[in-house]
């Protein structure tokens, strides 16, 4: 095993100081459902590990004036079960217990959630986030990419984002707060998420001495929502697209909507010309499936992933539908 | 002679009747212990450089750096500079060390050179042209068909067919015999024909077999009514045996060895790792008590087994534990080969089958592989058969349960599923029609195939293939199979105590499958005292050898030899009691833990009074099966099955999900119907995850495989499980042929099952498995929608 060193602090401000300015030497550890499983297989491997499971106001779950506050360190499954998450934001209850098993939901923290790897598996066997061979030839391109990205795919990366409960806290409008050796910051969720560039940038925006220590949700009370997932096997499985969709209504029609996309490109995919799309229309059939077409209008699949841009289309389609209340 | 024969219907107490494993209890509970689980005092890990490239050639190796690792023990090369390496995760150097951290660190320390060579990892459809015929074999061909584990008949055919390139120099041949080599194989290189012009030049990686015809295919196609012609196939899968491959061994002195190891094969590992670590076999002890699956993967104790003894030795004998990690065992601890063909099938309108031609092509690594057998249960009168074997570096294969079957099944039953809808006549009275080519099993198929039909309800659920299609939509397919499973050579030694313990060994093992439980409702059932009041012990070469559990011939084994050691135990007993009873020994039986005059149960001793006149030595029998070349008794070999599956495909999405399976299986007479039900069930539940699934994934650039992990190289989970029914044929007509083991039958339909109702669904046929999301869609749209 590679030495490292373990840290485990129980303020935000010591475990911020016990991170590093670059990328590369230390990782935050919490509930390590997917930490852990990269360092046994050797794809990260850091020098020192900060353990922020001790921090105890980095948990719980509260509300006020602006809505939902989530500490970092609550877990999938504590979300999934809170009284005031299954009353006013059903959708995201389902899009969590959609996640994985029960085992790692126990485990798995909402903060984790937002900064897992992606699972692209030339990533998971080491061959990088964006994987080349010697000779500088794009792997995923070459090679095997159905399940990869179909939409912000014309730089290098082509993995998809992996949180499949990112798209519905982004159409809840959910906000990240973060915490670094620069002070405080918050940002719309969405903003969270980059498409890297180069080898040594990741897929978010949290710079390498920050901490994620809270998500706040706005009420919702006024949005009729829906998350929807394509996947093959019922029992726990990545999907292969995912919806996320809130919407205002105003009467029978749409008065404004947020219609996000999930495994189908680097990041979270807010579809801007879904919402257009459904803009003061009532929801059926045929809007949806409009708003589908316009979402994958600039699709750009792989070589072999054309078929993922079926799915997610069924996926946007399914899940404004469900979310009017018709039928998934 | 003592009368073996099983019991009929009215003598049987428990043989035939549903019986509970007796092991249940500790497996649910965690309490049973896997070669996993084993940790010896003082142990050492083992951890393996791996060759990270799919074809290279090893240039050099340094391992000073790891050798003076603190906490290292030893370090050993497994394949050194000049190898040739086929596979990307080839065992190129082992190191053991105290704990597994350091082990890790010792292996990252060793610095290996490799020469890369070009791979090929694909088995898609050779390109015209490009197939040579196969030519004189080297002996490079020889040495991947041992690694790719062929049977030694198979090599020594293929020896004498097609000569060698070279002669074999002596020391090549001592070296092939200290690697393994069995005799035959070295006689037949010995005696080759040797064919110096060949072998120059790059060989091809596709080598094209002779093309066998049956009959005059020409002329019965050129006759025929109706022809169907389609695509078929099934991909290279993995064992993905949940307990991975491995051991741990010491060396107890300095030419004795102790074994614990995970393996299908207890009494066959200590001859086999005899004279790699050259000290007889009788000096090697060899322990299992469960194992976490195999299923045709775990013969052998594997080069990882023999260098993990080795390298034990090295580190002055301390136990050793190498257990292969989750990537590797999906990596190189076997696979099941590829199959595809084109198929032209052809019929009189009346559904009579009259031809069949395929053009078939397929996988098993750098050894190739051969072509399955097809067309599979129907003998068609006219046939053309064309195979092209490609040998590339997606890794090594291995016998995977029912070899060659789930490939065959597939390739045949979905044409002559396809011709049946272009027939428009229903498959069930298709596949009836021309039950007359299935020889010897048609009134078995017969039967079951009426069955099946019922407790799927068939007739209901079953409609032509729709023109056009929206939504959900439902479909039901079938397939049916057959395999041989006499049982396999076992000796038993059964004793009885004079205090009424009683006492049975056998050097088997039981794969999960119920072994346990049949022996010992064989020997309660015959000796007429309850299952408890005998002691099993399996699992160890200190008790006498029982075969390897492969090609279902276990249960006819165990149960042969368990009963013949049983009767003839019961009548020794009776044989020392009957004066106490004032009868003859012939008059005597025992039942519920009673011994008494037949028909006089006021003369009567209970088990344990029995016992006791036994006096100070109690009766130990050998039970031993008769040689394999002699009649069956007790077992027999042959069985048919006929299985149904419904699905409902989402033809938005493409996902496929199987709402019912039944399986109807025949299995001759049966020791437990409620193990035979469940081997049946787990099948299915395999067959699902291959159908639906399991594929291995490879990399065209490196080479390496992508999905070496459990989240993409997916299984079932429950909720992918459906209904499953299970009917095991019983009674007059299979009860009288005697035990037939059941572990391979029930997996070779489901692919073809559910690749058939899929297409009864949709309309169209998807022609490869796992039926995905992406392959469906694509069907869908060449099929065009409403």
């Amino acid at each position: 095993m590679r030495p490292f060193e373990y840290v485990s602090p129980y303020s935000r401000k010591q475990a911020i100081s016990l991170l590093g300015p670059t990328w590369g030497n230390t990782e935050v550890l919490a509930g390590g459902t997917d930490l852990l499983a990269l360092m046994k297989d050797d794809v990260v491997t850091p020098k020192r590990l900060v353990n922020i499971k001790d921090i105890a106001d980095l948990r719980g779950i509260s509300s006020d004036a602006q809505g939902l506050r989530v500490g970092a360190l609550t877990t999938l499954g504590e979300l999934a079960d809170n009284e005031n998450v299954k009353k006013n934001y059903p959708s995201l209850s389902e899009a969590l217990l959609e996640a994985a098993s029960p085992q790692i939901r126990n485990m798995a923290t909402i903060g984790g959630n937002l900064c897992q790897r992606p699972r692209c598996w030339y990533f998971r066997n080491g061959l990088g986030l964006l994987p080349k061979d010697e000779s500088g030839k794009e792997l995923v391109e070459a090679g095997e990419n159905r399940y990869h990205a179909i939409l912000g795919n014309q730089g290098e990366a082509k993995f998809v984002s992996p949180s499949t409960v990112v798209p519905m806290l982004i159409a809840y409008g959910a906000k990240i707060r973060l915490e670094g050796a620069k002070g405080k910051r918050e940002l719309p969720l969405e903003k969270f998420f980059v498409i890297p560039k180069t080898e040594s940038e990741r897929e978010h925006d949290l710079r390498p001495n920050e901490i994620v220590s809270e998500i706040v949700i706005p009420p919702a009370s006024d949005l009729k929502a829906a998350h929807y997932e394509v996947r093959q096997r019922e029992a726990f499985d990545w999907p292969l697209a995912v919806a996320a969709v809130t919407l205002k209504m105003q009467g029978s029609n749409v008065q404004s909507s947020r219609i996000i996309l999930g495994y189908v490109a680097p990041v979270p995919w807010p579809s801007p010309e879904a919402e257009h799309a459904m803009s003061g229309k009532p929801v059926n059939k045929e809007t949806a499936q409009k708003a589908a077409d316009a979402a994958l209008a600039k699709a750009t699949p792989l070589s072999h992933n054309a078929y993922k841009v079926k799915l997610a289309k069924v996926a946007v389609d399914r899940a404004i539908l469900k979310a009017a209340g018709g039928t998934a | 002679m003592p009368d073996y024969a099983w019991p009929d219907a009215e003598h049987r107490t428990l043989i035939g009747k549903r019986t509970t494993r007796v092991d249940s209890p500790l497996k649910v509970s965690g309490q049973a212990k896997y070669t996993y689980d084993v940790h010896r005092p003082g142990m050492l890990y083992g951890k393996v450089v791996r060759c990270p490239y799919a074809h290279a050639k090893v240039v050099s190796i340094d391992t000073s750096a790891a050798e003076k690792m603190p906490g290292v023990k030893a370090v050993q090369v497994v394949q050194g500079p000049g190898s040739n390496i086929h596979w990307a995760g080839d065992e190129i150097v082992v190191v053991a060390a105290i704990d597994e951290g350091t082990a890790e660190d010792a292996m990252r320390a060793i610095k290996v050179q490799y020469q890369q060579l070009p791979h090929l990892v694909s088995d898609a459809e050779p390109p015209a042209g490009s197939a040579q015929e196969q030519g004189p074999l080297s002996l490079d061909d020889i040495g991947d068909m041992f690694d790719n584990q062929v049977p030694p008949r198979q090599i020594v055919s293929q020896i004498q067919q097609y000569g060698l390139s070279e002669k074999p120099t002596d020391d090549a041949l001592k070296e092939m015999k200290e690697d393994g080599a069995p005799d035959e194989v070295l006689e037949a290189l010995r005696s080759a024909t040797i064919h110096p012009e060949a072998g120059k030049g790059t060989p091809s990686n596709y080598q094209k077999a002779a093309t066998q015809t049956t009959g005059d295919p020409d002329k019965a196609f050129a006759e025929a009514e109706v022809v169907s012609e389609g695509l078929y196939g099934i991909p290279l899968i993995t064992h993905c045996c949940l307990e991975s491959h491995g051991s741990i061994s010491e060396w107890t002195d300095h030419d004795h060895v102790f074994t614990h190891i995970s393996t299908q094969n207890v009494s066959g590992i200590a001859g086999q790792m005899a004279e790699p670590l050259n000290i007889p076999a009788t000096n090697i002890h060899v322990h299992q008590d469960n194992v976490g699956g195999g299923f045709g993967s775990k013969f052998s104790p594997d080069r990882w087994g023999i260098f993990t003894a080795e390298i034990s030795k090295k580190a002055d004998g301390k136990p050793v534990r190498y257990m292969l990690e989750r990537d590797a065992e999906l990596k190189v601890a076997g696979a099941r080969p590829s199959a595809y063909a084109r198929v032209k099938v052809a019929a009189k309108r009346d559904g009579t089958l009259t031809a069949w031609q395929s053009n078939s092509w397929g996988t098993g690594g750098p050894g190739g592989g051969g072509m399955p057998p097809i067309p599979y249960v129907f003998s068609v009168p006219n046939q053309r058969l064309e195979h092209t074997a490609i040998r590339n570096n997606i890794g090594p294969a291995r016998a995977w349960r029912a070899p060659n079957h789930p490939q065959a099944a597939v390739l045949t039953m979905c044409a002559l599923d396809d011709l049946a809808a272009k027939l428009n006549m229903d498959p069930v009275d298709f596949f009836g029609k021309n039950l007359n080519l299935t020889k010897a099993r048609e009134n078995t198929y017969r039967e079951e195939l009426a069955v099946a039909a019922e407790l799927m309800g068939w007739k209901e659920k079953w409609h032509p293939r729709p023109q056009a299609i929206d939504g959900i939509v439902r479909g039901v397919g079938l397939s049916m199979h057959t395999w041989g499973g006499r049982g396999h050579a076992s000796d038993c030694d059964l004793t009885i105590y004079p205090d009424g313990s009683v006492e049975l060994k056998m050097g088997t093992q039981d794969l999960g499958t119920g072994t346990r439980t049949c022996i010992l409702v064989v020997a309660a059932d015959t000796l007429g005292i309850p299952m408890e009041g005998i002691q099993l012990l399996i699992g160890d070469t200190n008790y006498p050898p029982s075969g390897g559990s492969g090609g279902s011939t276990t249960i006819g084994g165990v149960s042969s030899s368990t009963r013949r050691a049983a009767v003839d135990a019961r009548d020794a007993l009776f044989a020392k009691v009957a004066p106490a009873l004032n009868a003859e020994p012939d008059q005597l039986e025992c039942k519920n833990g009673r011994l008494s005059v037949k028909g006089d149960p006021s003369r009567a001793l209970s088990w344990k009074e029995a016992c006791s006149k036994l006096g100070a030595m109690p009766i130990t029998v050998r039970g031993k099966n008769p040689d394999r070349s002699k009649p069956p008794d007790l077992t027999n070999s042959g069985v048919g099955g006929v299985q149904m599956a419904e699905v409902e495909i989402d033809s938005d999405t493409g996902v496929v999900k199987v709402r019912k399976m039944v399986a109807v299986q025949d299995c001759g007479f049966i020791i437990d119907l409620k193990t035979a039900e469940t081997q049946c069930y787990g099948a299915m539940i395999m067959g699902i995850s291959y159908s639906l699934y399991e594929e291995k994934v490879m990399d065209p650039t490196t080479g390496r495989m992508l999905n070496p992990d459990m989240q993409f190289y997916r299984l079932a989970g429950f909720s992918d499980i459906p209904e499953l029914v299970v009917h095991m044929m019983t009674g007059k007509g299979y009860d009288e042929r005697g035990v037939i083991g059941l572990g391979e039958p029930p997996v070779i339909s489901p692919g073809a099952a559910i690749s058939n109702a899929v297409a009864n669904a949709m309309g169209v046929r998807v022609p490869f498995l796992p039926l995905t999301p992406d392959r469906v869609l694509t069907a869908f749209e060449q099929k065009g929608r409403v």
